[in-house]
């Protein structure tokens, strides 16, 4: 249990460091709050970024993102959710 | 065109062929129709529409009926709340027609209906005066109200009547149009709902978002099949490196296409790919195959004119001459060559350039993926501004770019910084705001990140 929260912990900073670096943001991977929103009010980004990183995150975990198969709006409403989709689902 | 008084709704010959693909099931022209007649049954009463329907069906359907109640639709830039109140200063009673759950559009709403299973009845399709007024398509202005472009029935047929001509569409082919932008947008406006209602083909109810979205929407309809997208979504297609059903033909707008890009795409999917010219003001009036070369073909009718700096576009269905803001070099009669757009002309130290020249070159270098200049805001007149730019280009150190740079621009023009990016900031249409830009150099300085790839 206890591996499983680092691993995840590890993953999330990883995930974090992939949307810093494709969108060039201005803060750095453990700065962003896991459970605030990545759309709009809380890291801002637009659909557009939300496009960006989906390339990279299916490039890096083998996974694709889809509009209509999942909630996408829940995917990215958080780093967290972000995380927990991309454990649940990328290839190993 | 003025002895013609009405042109038809749609030009399909058989009310049995489809005009638009929801989830893999055609639509018959015959039950669009009752459906617009429908739907045109239930509107508010208000004379402006703001027509946000994500389902491209819904908005054709929303369209088609707004036309035949005389109504006109308006298409504004964004949907800010500041936006939404010029709107209503503008046209006070407008109403917005929505079909997603969570549309939060402040103005009076209507919600698209569940359409009933409509009696066998006859139908007709409907014709249009040509003087009609169909839509206005709002820009942006630069004082902060938004500028009117008024669009008549008659003006519009005959753009995307030229624009089929052009692409070599007839209701014989029996394409259907994907559409990875918004019909909302004047480009998807015209090219994804009144080029297949005026070539007699069919439209893809789909707004795919992700790569692996359009390849299933793209999956989900019948060959032969038009993609209507733009340089930022091609190039994420591509990048996804995803197996995607062939298109017959591919169509770029919202910004030029690198030669680069252009041709990685024709290879990948085996189709030509046309860019389209044109702006809100004039709607499209010119075309090039990126591939063949930089030269823009007007469309028939359409001739552009020169007066001192600027350039004008008039005829077909261009009705009063329109200044054009971009810098156009005219070449041979029907031809011309596209320089950038006038506000973005560059003078450092009496060496004349425009963004959009040197975003060319920048671009068109072997490795670089995507690029841009910035001119950040000049500090002071006793002083030469420098140009930035940021690039994206993986396998290349600062200096191989510099050097092949250098050999296609003048070295005033070199940037400084020079920053390596993983991506560039774009906006939904693929632009790149100057703002985004200055944002990015501006945080960037403190960062250090300037020629990291020595």
């Amino acid at each position: 249990m206890t591996i499983m929260i680092e691993n995840n912990k590890a993953l999330q900073l990883e995930v974090a460091e992939l949307m810093v670096q494709a969108l060039n943001l201005d803060t750095s991977a453990n700065e962003i709050d896991p459970d605030a929103p990545l759309y709009g009010d809380g890291l801002g980004l637009d659909s557009i970024d939300i496009l960006e990183v989906a390339l990279v995150i299916s490039k890096r975990y083998g996974l694709q993102l889809k509009a209509d198969s999942e909630n996408n709006h829940e995917i990215f409403s958080s780093l967290h959710n972000l995380t927990s989709y991309v454990a649940a689902n990328k290839a190993s | 065109m003025a002895l013609m008084q009405t042109l038809p709704l749609i030009t399909h010959t058989s009310f049995a062929k489809p005009i638009a693909w929801r989830k893999g099931i055609s639509v018959s022209v015959e039950e669009f129709l009752a459906d617009v007649n429908y739907l045109a049954t239930l509107l508010p009463a208000g004379k402006h529409i703001l027509n946000v329907c994500k389902d491209r069906y819904h908005f054709s359907v929303g369209l088609a009926a707004a036309i035949i109640s005389n109504k006109v639709s308006v298409l504004p830039p964004t949907h800010t709340p500041e936006m939404l109140r010029q709107l209503q200063i503008f046209s006070p009673d407008v109403f917005c027609l929505y079909d997603n759950d969570d549309c939060d559009i402040a103005l009076p709403r209507f919600n698209y209906p569940t359409m009933p299973k409509h009696p066998a009845k006859k139908v007709s399709i409907p014709r249009i005066n040509t003087q009609q007024l169909i839509a206005i398509v709002f820009t942006s202005g630069s004082t902060g109200q938004p500028n009117p472009h008024p669009k008549k029935w008659g003006s519009l047929v005959q753009n995307v009547q030229a624009q089929a001509k052009r692409l070599g569409l007839s209701e014989s082919n029996e394409y259907s149009f994907i559409g990875t932008i918004p019909p909302q947008h004047m480009y998807g406006f015209e090219s994804t709902v009144l080029l297949p209602w005026q070539s007699g083909n069919a439209i893809s109810s789909a707004q795919p978002f992700y790569p692996a979205d359009i390849c299933s929407a793209m999956q989900s309809i019948p060959a032969p099949r038009i993609l209507v997208s733009t340089p930022l979504h091609l190039r994420l297609l591509l990048d996804s490196e995803l197996n995607i059903a062939e298109p017959a033909l591919l169509l770029s707008a919202t910004a030029p296409l690198s030669y680069t890009l252009a041709d990685k795409v024709e290879t990948t999917l085996k189709a030509p790919l046309i860019e389209i010219y044109g702006s809100t003001e004039t709607g499209q009036i010119a075309t090039r195959r990126t591939i063949d070369g930089d030269s823009w073909q007007l469309l028939p009718q359409i001739k552009l004119t020169q007066q001192g700096e600027q350039v004008f576009a008039e005829g077909g269905h261009v009705e009063v001459a329109t200044t054009l803001n971009d810098i156009i070099e005219l070449t041979e009669p029907g031809f011309f060559l596209l320089h950038g757009r006038t506000q973005d002309l560059i003078n450092i130290a009496g060496k004349r350039s425009s963004l959009t020249n040197l975003n060319h070159h920048l671009n068109a270098i072997e490795g670089v993926i995507d690029g841009a200049f910035f001119m950040p805001d000049e500090l002071s007149h006793d002083h030469v501004t420098r140009l930035s730019a940021c690039v994206v280009a993986p396998n290349l150190t600062a200096s191989q770019l510099l050097a092949a740079l250098r050999t296609k621009i003048d070295p005033a023009f070199l940037p400084r910084p020079l920053l390596f990016l993983e991506t560039l900031p774009r906006n939904a249409t693929g632009k790149l705001p100057r703002e985004a830009l200055k944002k990015l150099f501006d945080t960037s300085i403190n960062k250090d990140l300037s020629c990291t790839q020595n």
